[in-house]
């Protein structure tokens, strides 16, 4: 090709493309995302932040927390589990179940296995339930209990994924650490979990000398090594009460179109 | 005169020319890479103890990395890039630079923009996004500066008396191109009051990392690269039509990249980039191909010379796109994703691939533009051999640590060991680029000083004299 403007278009062609779809095309389909319904319950998900936890997010941002910590999760597939619920009426209907159940796996099925095992203890005239749990590392790890959605993050802004996983993935941290008091705890020193490698926040903390009766928002149970000098406390500064906030609000734990599972708190007796 | 004599004589302007925006680009450039390199290198101490860092609200380990990040592609490699380029079309149209002082302004405004952008950073006020962490004033300062570099670029383009193009006008034209087109729309949909909603903002964000850090920086290399290799060898490119395979196929797939298998979006969005990375080994394979057919029985003694620079980073770039393709098969990829293995192929690719192209091109340019030998010529060999060493302590550990940390699945105290060798690579990486700054410093210098010797003489004169002259 002799002239620049033919290598122009043709160049222009063959950038576009992925500009079309990997911006435009995801931006039509994902920028108009609404919220959606969560299975069973039929709430709405995901629910608008507070205040403070928006404000959090800010904190989150600014400290560059996503060099470190992902928030996005990952699944292989779906598992399910068989589980009884009620062995029959007679009692010679719970002996055949109870014969037949200790022939069977009843765990870590497919889900063909889940319903011949559920279809045979039926039979017999036993009740089952089949329960559906995600599976990957993340999830056995204890990180949470789906994948993230892109529903999820529909109030992040920015979204912060983030790319390296220096600490554990938070977007659950709030579901699977609900105590505000050991966040604050650990971002003032992280080593109250021991041997972590993750650096302290102290910059979000005032530590300043205790008056007659101990502020009401002071550090609780900070251990011997970490705690201040006699007569003085550590108290978290309002960015350090919002981070905290943003990450309880930080949770991917309840089931989804998306992320199926069967939650274990809507098992009732 | 014979025709030899004209083109040095031709040779000799163009370079002149090329003068004082190249000094005022290449020099920011040096300036920021020595930076952008001390920064790592602080970042890296947090993993020899957490707590270095954590009583100083700026210098958190976030924004260290986010600034040295910044620093080494804003900073470093564009700027230098552009320089590059605009020697080379100046040199490839057999043309004076045209317009030369909207370069120079252009390069002004650009190392203000990096210095306000890295400066918010460290303020906490980083927008949050992967390589876009400037604020807006930032983004505007370098959108503008680069479209005026361009501008000038193109105007030297247009001047050529040889109507074909080489092989590196292509792969230059279209980084060009493509910088304004990814910087102006990632800022649009993610910076502006009311950026795009929701996982949507995630998608334009990987789009926009790898297209800069994958993408704009392989056209960039590449085109250096392509140009300098035969020049030094003084065997031409073979063959030009592998060149332009590489170039379509590098545009065609490289582009699509980037969106990790299992991200929460629709699936067909990782599925597709996962195909593009697979599509990947057919221009890994004509650049190779490009390589080899060039070089072989090229006698070259080069002992860590320019040519060294160019050979090397072009094998570089062939392990940082090959480490691509491993992250996205299935396989290897559940492994090794988000661990530092990623990380080391967005390093090797800055630092390994067009941070020794760049550094190998400034020191060929340099005492051509200036008309005068390196200061320190030595350092050139120096350099290579501890960017070398560097590199290889800076990026085998650094992948080795994300192996580590993915079979300990997510182990944080996993990857101890390499995380603290990585920072003596970042030492000798360090001290590298301080010999380009001071090579570069020394040299603008003594030409000021040159320059206000002639303008006092021209002042002092004896009247006759100059009635002699004239
Ligand atoms: C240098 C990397 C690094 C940075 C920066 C960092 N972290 Fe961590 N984080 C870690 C590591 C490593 C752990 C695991 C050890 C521990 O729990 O202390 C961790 C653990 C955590 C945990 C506990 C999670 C769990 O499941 O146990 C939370 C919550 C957390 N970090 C929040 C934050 C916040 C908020 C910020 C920003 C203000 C931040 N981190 C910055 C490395 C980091």
């Amino acid at each position: 090709m002799k002239s620049g403007f033919g290598v122009f278009f043709a160049v222009v062609i063959a950038l576009g493309g992925s500009w079309v779809g990997l911006v435009v095309g995801p931006t039509l389909q994902l920028g108009t995302a609404k919220q959606t319904t969560v299975l069973v319950s039929g709430d709405l998900w995901p629910q608008q932040r507070t205040g403070e936890a928006t404000l959090g997010m800010q904190v989150y941002r600014a400290n560059g927390c996503a060099a470190c910590h992902t928030e996005q999760m990952r699944q292989d597939g779906v598992s399910f589990d068989v589980v009884l619920t009620s062995p029959g009426k007679t009692p010679a209907v719970a002996t055949a179940v109870s014969n037949v159940l200790a022939t069977l796996k009843l765990n870590d099925l497919d889900k063909e296995e889940a319903d011949a095992a559920a279809g045979k203890i039926t039979d017999l005239g036993g009740k089952v339930e089949t329960h559906l749990s995600a599976t990957g590392t993340d999830i056995k790890r204890g990180w949470g209990v789906r994948h993230s959605v892109a529903a999820d993050y529909l109030y992040d802004a920015p979204v912060q994924l983030g790319n390296l996983r220096a600490g554990p993935d938070l977007a659950n941290v709030g579901g699977r650490l609900a105590d505000a008091n050991w966040h604050l705890n650990h971002l003032y020193a992280p080593g109250i979990v021991s041997g972590s490698r993750m650096p302290s926040f102290k910059f979000l903390f005032e530590v300043r000398k205790a008056g007659a009766k101990p502020s009401a928002d002071a550090l609780l149970n900070l251990p011997k090594e970490f705690a201040p000098a006699d007569g003085y406390e550590v108290v978290p500064k309002p960015e350090a009460k919002e981070l905290v906030a943003y990450l309880l609000s930080l949770r991917a734990d309840v089931p989804l179109y998306e992320a199926p599972f069967t939650p274990v708190t809507t098992a009732k007796p | 005169m014979n025709p030899a004599d004209t083109n040095q004589v031709c040779s000799a302007k163009i370079d002149a020319s090329c003068r004082v925006p190249l000094l005022a680009l290449f020099g920011g450039a040096a300036l920021w890479l020595v930076l952008g390199l001390a920064f790592a290198l602080i970042a890296s101490l947090t993993f020899h103890n957490p707590e270095i860092l954590a009583y100083c609200p700026c210098l958190t380990y976030g924004h260290t990395l986010a600034a040295a990040n910044n620093l080494l592609v804003y900073g470093f490699a564009i700027p230098a890039a552009l320089g590059v380029i605009l020697w080379i079309f100046a040199r490839l149209s057999q043309a004076e630079l045209v317009l030369p002082i909207v370069p120079v302004a252009a390069a002004n405004l650009w190392h203000l923009g990096v210095f306000v952008g890295v400066a918010t950073i460290f303020g906490g006020g980083s927008s949050g996004y992967t390589w876009l962490e400037f604020p807006r004033a930032a983004a505007a300062l370098l959108g503008v500066s680069f479209v005026l570099v361009a501008i000038s670029a193109v105007a030297t383009f247009g001047q050529r008396q040889e109507r074909e193009l080489y092989p590196s006008h292509w792969f230059l034209l279209a980084a060009l191109l493509w910088f304004p087109w990814i910087y102006s729309t990632s800022n649009l949909f993610l910076g502006s009051n009311h950026p795009v909603r929701g996982v949507a903002q995630g998608v334009i964000n990987w789009w926009y990392a790898d297209n800069l850090v994958f993408v704009w920086l392989a056209l960039v290399g590449l085109g250096t690269a392509f140009y300098f290799i035969p020049k030094i060898s003084g065997q031409p490119l073979k063959s030009r039509f592998y060149a332009l395979f590489a170039f379509w196929t590098l545009i065609l797939f490289g582009t699509w990249i980037g969106i990790p298998a299992g991200a929460p979006v629709p699936a067909w969005l990782p599925t597709t980039s996962a195909l593009a990375s697979y599509m990947l080994i057919i221009p890994i394979i004509a650049v190779a191909v490009v390589l080899v057919k060039t070089l072989w029985g090229a006698k070259v003694a080069s002992f860590g010379g320019i040519f060294c620079y160019m050979r090397f980073g072009t094998v570089m770039f062939l392990i940082s796109a090959l480490m691509l393709v491993v992250q996205a098969c299935p396989k290897h990829g559940s492994v090794l994703e988000f661990t530092w293995f990623g990380q080391a192929q967005v390093q090797l690719q800055i630092l390994g691939f067009v941070g020794l192209i760049l550094c190998g091109a400034i020191h060929d340019i340099l005492p051509q533009i200036m008309s005068t030998e390196l200061p320190f010529k030595k350092f050139v060999q120096v350099q290579f051999w501890l960017s070398f060493a560097g590199l290889a302590l800076y990026i085998i550990p650094l992948a080795v640590a994300g192996v580590m940390q993915g079979n300990a699945v997510y182990d944080p105290a996993a990857a101890k060991v390499p995380l603290m060798i990585c920072t003596s690579g970042l030492m000798l990486l360090l001290a590298g680029a301080v010999l380009l700054l001071v090579n570069i410093l020394v040299m603008t210098f003594k030409w000021k000083i040159a320059l206000a010797k002639s303008a006092y003489a021209a002042v002092t004169a004896p009247l006759e004299s100059s009635e002699v002259k004239s």
